[in-house]
């Protein structure tokens, strides 16, 4: 069994963990990024369309051009990568955590870290987890485990296919497999709006003219084999209605119905989780509930844009970089103080779920339902510290807010800050019971 | 023409466990499967119950054998190391009528002297059961009852009659049987010829149709479809014993099941159909065995539901086991209708074939090279760190994880491939890989990878199951 030291280990090379790590690695700890994959970059690497980066690298990038660029800063930065390994275990020894590591090449490994960056991104929900009924048949993908299968083993999951739920990798997909001579017969959405990106919607969909279909529910996939045929049905009122139920035929089903962060590292050493995002629960330092774990990207919870990884990845790496430090001034344990965020109105979360007093945080959240017109309100005991308006807010699309440093400044010790979203016209709210099922 | 003294038709429990029986004597046998792979019928999709012996009583035959069964496995798992647990059975009553059923089939457990079996309390059976919701009032307990893996133990009932001479050919399908001369002329699909002095019959769902290419018994096999449902292994709702509903006319199944591997499944259904293939699962089903799950088990939920399959039983009128020599043409013994408890008589199902061959004239003499166990091998996942360590040095793929919900390595499914097992489907019952919560989402594709390099094939080429569940349409080169 090999023995390694580090300071911080991060876990997961994608957007995430090569951010995060080249972030730590700059500040001079000594930083390992662990993956199970060959080549770093995560689910980067199978996504050839453009549209990364244009945030955080204020360019047009293609999945590989962003994970090359990241890599590149990981790597001159000095941080180690250990790729085709796995994290079997954390375990938490206060200021010493232990991680268990397989690999082919060398067998077991024990890494000791004084912190830890969670970075294992995220898996898609698939047609088990959602009990779709029908036959066990061939042909039936996540649209992730289907563009992986194309762009990076070069190898078409069918010939005509039906994406049920328009997931941004689904709509993504839906443009690729037209590209090879795929037929896209449809797409389907359970929700009376879409789940991807505007432009995806646009530029995937429109532009193929593939039919998009809101309310609609499939229900079952049939085929003795492989699939011969889907059926859908309308959804209304939040129901389905079986007796419009029609038969689609395609021998190809891709699930693009949400993805789900992946923690089951992060349960099994005691990592308090969130109930609506399912990732770690993190205060304003991005750090868990065990001190000296810190989570980002897509682990913490689902993000749109891969630049809003990035962002959040650095910021959990110089909150890593502190500690470590106050670590060495035998001040590691005091590292956490906070005032209590929580989400209001039409807010379906928000992250982090606190935050220091008199220090500037950067908020994440989501809302329930789509709206033309929105207003976001910051406030404490009634008292309003923040506002502002917002237009088409979509539950596929993050928002972002910052809080400056002096809203927090004054406020009295076990105070709770509340944002809340709230429709600046009741009737213009388009979907009263916005929430996914 | 080869000449067999035995072919057996069927690669599920039944015949293989008649197989392993047969492996030990001096004969030359041969199992023709229809399927690519063993256990690919009835078999797979199987609860995976070894039954407690209170279900039927000793004037069946199904009752007997699950008796014998059930003891067997013990010997058998110690010899083929499947995955095997004898958790216990309890039976969880939740009405009056509940409760008089249970005191009944605790008198037919101690008739069929079923070892240990208790009557319950309410207190008693929820000390036992700490999952049980609280609404029940008592129930029955057999503690040698338990569960097992329905297609490890085929595939090791397969390997270890391999390893006894016993040959086994797949995508066989038979179809005439002739008598002439003393022996059966047996051609399958692509118009190969075996010749047998005796044929099993252990068809599964078909046992019918081969009866009568062979000119046997008319009797039809009743597909009565059960539906699976599994739970997470991270599921708060898995209990220590198999928990079973009360069978009352007013329902059936639904049990709560924790299986070897650590997930937790819910079912299985029964409902009779006409086509043998129907193999859907519904939306009707699923919400009926949740409600009853749930009654029984309050944390079962469907949230954590990760897949859901189905399979059929191959009942025959009378309900009872037919395991006999047929009484219309020579040398041809029938074993259908083994619904359930089949799984958990078929060791003792493969002794009894063995001894209705003898008596209609087959010489059993002892191979004195039979070889009557199967090396352990323990897989990655239950290593410790320094057993995966010491493992990596004897193959250093065993610590290269390609199944990350499952952790299962790339030795694994080497291994997998090079016992045969060359489908998506065939890989993941063997090793378990693309069973957990993704469901092969991540690892589907690099499984291809490994079967395209040990097989020398492309991805075209590979399917999920055999006959036209191709996983892929060729590549983007048109190469097909």
């Amino acid at each position: 069994m090999n023995t390694l030291y580090y300071d911080c280990a991060v876990i997961g090379a994608g957007a995430a963990g090569l951010c995060a790590g080249a972030a730590a690695a700059g500040q001079n700890l000594k930083t390992i990024i662990i993956d199970r994959e060959s080549h770093p970059g995560g689910v980067l690497l199978q996504c050839i369309h453009n549209g990364f980066g244009l945030h955080y690298f204020k360019e047009q990038l293609t999945g590989p051009e962003y994970a090359e660029k990241v890599t590149e800063n990981a790597v001159k930065a000095g941080a180690d990568l250990l790729m085709d390994s796995t994290v079997i275990e954390i375990k938490d020894g206060g200021k010493e955590k232990i991680l268990t590591i397989y690999s082919g090449k060398d067998g077991v490994t024990l890494l000791h870290a004084k912190a830890v960056i969670l970075a294992m991104g995220c898996r898609e929900r698939c047609r088990g987890n959602l009990g779709i009924p029908g036959d066990r048949t061939s042909g039936v993908y996540t649209a992730g485990a289907a563009q992986k299968l194309l762009n990076i083993h070069g190898v078409l999951p069918g010939k005509t296919a039906v994406i049920a739920g328009s997931g941004d990798i689904g709509l993504i997909m839906a443009r690729r497999l037209s590209w090879c001579g795929v037929k896209v017969k449809m797409v389907t959405e359970i929700m009376p709006f879409p789940a991807g990106l505007s432009r995806n919607i646009a530029q995937c969909l429109e532009d193929f003219s593939i039919p998009l279909r809101l309310s609609t529910s499939l229900t079952g996939i049939y085929g003795k084999d492989r699939v011969e045929y889907v059926t859908i049905a309308p959804v209304i009122d939040g129901k389905v209605d079986h007796s419009k139920e029609e038969k689609i035929f395609c021998d190809t089903v891709l699930f693009s119905v949400g993805l789900i962060p992946e923690n089951e590292l992060s349960k099994a050493c005691g990592i308090k989780m969130h109930p609506v995002t399912n990732g770690p629960v993190t205060d304003s330092s991005s750090m868990t509930n065990i001190p000296g774990i810190f989570a980002c990207g897509n682990v913490l919870h689902v993000h749109d844009l891969v630049d809003f990884v990035s962002l959040e990845a650095e910021k959990a790496a110089e909150n890593c970089v502190k500690y470590v430090r106050n670590l060495h001034k035998g001040k590691g344990e005091d590292f956490r103080e906070d005032i209590p965020v929580t989400a209001e109105g039409a807010l379906r979360y928000i992250l982090p779920v606190s935050c220091k007093k008199g220090e500037e945080a950067s908020f994440y959240m989501r809302s329930s339902s789509v709206l033309r017109k929105a207003r976001l309100t910051v406030s404490c005991k009634g008292d309003i510290l923040a506002e502002k308006s917002l237009s088409y807010v979509k539950p596929a699309e993050m928002i972002a807010f910052t809080l400056p440093a002096e809203k927090t400044g004054n406020l009295p010790p076990g105070s709770t800050i509340s944002f809340s979203l709230i429709p600046v016209n009741e009737e213009e709210k388009e979907n009263e019971n916005g929430k996914r099922k | 023409m080869e000449k067999y003294d035995v072919v057996i038709i069927g690669a599920g429990v039944t015949g293989l466990a008649t197989a392993y029986t047969l492996s030990r004597y001096k004969l030359k046998v041969l199992v023709l499967e229809k399927n690519i792979d063993a256990a690919f019928g009835v078999t797979k999709a199987n609860s995976g119950i070894v039954h407690g012996g209170f279900h039927y009583p000793l004037t069946t035959l199904k009752g007997r054998l699950e008796i014998e069964g059930n003891q067997l496995f013990s010997q058998y798992h110690k010899d083929l190391h499947f995955p095997f647990k004898r958790c216990g059975i309890i039976l969880a009553a939740f009405t009056e009528e509940e409760l008089l059923k249970v005191k009944e089939l605790y008198e037919r457990g101690k008739k069929n002297r079923v070892p240990g079996i208790e009557l319950c309390s309410r207190e008693r059976i929820l000390k036992l059961e700490e999952k049980l919701s609280g609404n029940v009032l008592g129930g029955l307990y057999a503690p040698e009852g338990g569960v097992l893996e329905p297609y490890k133990y085929a595939f090791a009932l397969a390997e270890i009659s391999q390893k006894n001479g016993v040959k086994i050919l797949y995508e066989k399908e038979v179809t005439s049987g002739t008598w002439k001369d003393s022996s059966w002329e047996i051609s399958t699909a692509e118009g190969n010829i075996y010749k047998s002095r005796y044929v099993v019959n252990a068809a599964g769902l078909y046992a019918d149709k081969i009866s009568a290419l062979f000119g046997g018994e008319e009797f039809s096999i009743h597909p009565r479809k059960g539906e699976e449902y599994l739970l997470d292994r991270l599921s708060p709702a898995r209990p220590s014993k198999v928990i079973f509903p009360v069978p009352t006319t007013h329902s059936t199944g639904g049990l709560v099941i924790p299986t070897c591997d650590g997930t937790t499944m819910v079912g299985p259904t029964a409902e009779v159909l006409e086509d043998k293939e129907e193999k859907t699962t519904t939306e009707i089903n699923r919400n009926n065995i949740f409600a009853l799950a749930k009654n029984m088990v309050p944390s079962v939920s469907e949230k954590d539901l990760i897949t859901a399959f189905s399979g059929s039983r191959p009942a025959m009128e009378g309900e009872d086991f037919y395991i006999a020599p047929s009484k219309k043409v020579p040398a041809f013994i029938q074993a259908a209708g083994i619904q359930s408890p089949g799984l958990t008589a078929s060791p003792a199902i493969g002794k009894y074939i063995g001894v209705l061959l003898e008596k209609e004239g087959l010489t059993l003499e002892e191979d004195p090279s039979f070889i009557p166990s199967l090396p352990y091998q323990k897989p990655l996942w239950e290593m410790t760190k320094e057993e995966a360590d010491a493992m990596h040095k004897k193959d250093p793929a065993w610590t290269n994880i390609i199944c990350r919900c499952e952790k299962i390595s790339e030795g694994e499914i080497v291994d997998a491939i090079r016992k045969g097992h060359t489908t998506l489907d065939g890989i993941k019952l063997y090793t378990r890989s693309g069973m957990g919560r993704c469901q092969g989402g991540f690892c589907s594709g690099r499984i291809l990878e490994i079967l395209a390099r040990e097989t020398g094939k492309n991805y075209a080429s590979f399917t999920k199951r055999g006959d036209n569940s191709f996983l892929t349409a060729g590549d983007l080169t048109g190469e097909k």
